[in-house]
């Protein structure tokens, strides 16, 4: 197995480390580097910082995964990882990552207005949505935001009661309505897995 | 409570007080801007000059500083508010004086499976500003409901929004039935949304890619201009 080096969203660290723990890989099979998760509200920033990684990064790793979905990015990410050899996520977003692509497409088709959060948002809702979003200062932009959206899915990487409760306060906060699914890991897991194959320590 | 160090907008000159409203709207204040619009309204300015020496003028700015990244969404909204609450008190006046949407109809919507209107809002916000009358078609909106509002409205320019790189495929199946049906021939289409460039949409053979809000309202425009 040669290094992998996996180049993050800091929205999936814990979700990275989780996973590459239950493969058992050793920091000798992987690196992870994570960029801040605030890109998610500018992705046009986020192919450049991509790019600026990965070529401080070059010939140091056999392989590369770019931890990102599509991400709003308008095919810049892509056009970036062609250029260094690299690879990302399948899907578009984390959502479809977490929930894998026809169950989230039942959901969505279920209900459109379905506001996603996973773990990390529930956890970090406060900073990353209400204060990112200006919510904070302005909380009357609530309904420009929030006003076609009908309810909060949480899409939990994890069983822990506190980032429920906190899903939950989020989605009382906007007025939606609060909706749990258990995901797992999802995809991330045979990606990883994919990343590194090989003997393992 | 009034602060000694507070402007009298009634007290500026009509120079100063255009140049005051346009940074009360980067402030996104919206009850300055009101009262701006009513004096220069009650000093017998033509609703037209404020629209558009005033209030666009001002969001153009805005739209600068946000593609700069000095301005983010959040501030972009209030200063919307802001332009709003000056455009309604100009929208009858200039509704009852036959000057509006001289420029003819927009018909503007965001694609199948999308919910965001945000952006397709500000963008409608400009046209109107630039003279269009904007025929909003919401949210969600299938292949259907374009060709309908085609049908009734006989719009200058279709406009189509989309935010998610998912539902952004969708403008291509919109353009490909307009195309089909000989629509594309006549009808420019705009296509928008934080997530395409124009690569994308010479791709799917839009007429036009609007950046931003202000860049569309000048695009629509110059579209309009080369059409008729």
């Amino acid at each position: 197995m040669g290094r992998c080096l996996v180049l993050a969203c800091g929205a999936l660290a814990h979700e990275v480390m989780a996973v590459k723990a239950a493969l058992r890989l050793s920091d000798a099979d992987m690196t992870l580097q994570c960029l801040p998760a605030q890109l998610h509200n500018r992705p046009a920033a986020i192919a450049p910082r991509v790019a600026e990684i990965l070529a401080q990064r070059r010939g140091a790793f056999d392989r590369v995964l770019v931890a990102y979905g599509e991400c709003g990015t308008g095919g810049a990410l892509d056009a970036v990882l062609a250029e260094y050899d690299a690879t990302r996520l399948p899907h578009a977003h984390c959502y479809a990552l977490f929930a894998g692509a026809e169950r989230f497409e039942r959901i969505i088709e279920e209900e459109l207005g379905s506001f996603f959060v996973t773990d990390f948002l529930a956890r970090h809702f406060d900073r990353l949505v209400w204060q990112g979003l200006g919510l904070d200062r302005h909380p009357d932009l609530l309904p420009v935001y929030f006003g076609h959206y009908r309810r909060l899915v949480h899409l939990a990487q994890t069983d822990d009661a506190d980032l429920r409760a906190r899903a939950e306060a989020a989605a009382q906060k906007l007025g939606l309505e609060f909706v749990p699914l258990a995901t797992g890991y999802g995809d991330l897991t045979a990606a990883l897995d994919t990343l590194t194959e090989g003997p393992r320590v | 409570m009034s602060d000694e160090n507070d402007i009298i907008l009634d007290d500026l000159s009509d120079e100063d007080l255009v140049e005051q409203m346009k940074d009360d709207l980067y402030d996104g204040m919206a009850d300055e801007v009101r009262e701006g619009t009513q004096i220069l309204l009650r000093r017998g300015w033509q609703a037209g000059d404020i629209l558009s020496e005033a209030l666009v003028e001002g969001m153009r700015i805005v739209g600068i500083d946000f593609r700069d990244g000095t301005l983010f969404v959040p501030e972009v909204l209030q200063c919307a508010g802001a332009m709003k609450s000056g455009m309604e008190l100009l929208r009858p006046i200039l509704a009852s004086t036959g000057s509006r949407a001289s420029l003819g109809k927009f018909v503007i919507g965001t694609v199948k499976g999308d919910i965001h209107d945000i952006g397709k809002n500000l963008v409608g916000m400009m046209l109107e500003g630039a003279g269009f009358e904007v025929i909003d078609l919401g949210i969600n909106n299938p292949v259907e409901n374009y060709l309908a509002a085609i049908d009734k409205h006989q719009p200058a320019v279709l406009g189509m929004s989309a935010l998610l790189t998912t539902t952004m495929p969708y403008m291509g199946v919109v353009i490909e039935e307009l195309d089909k049906r000989g629509i594309l021939k006549t009808l420019p289409v705009m296509v928008g949304g934080a997530p395409l460039n124009q690569e994308f949409a010479d791709a799917i053979g839009a007429t036009q890619y609007g950046r931003d809000a202000a860049v569309s309202a000048e695009l629509a425009r110059a579209l309009v201009g080369r059409n008729h």
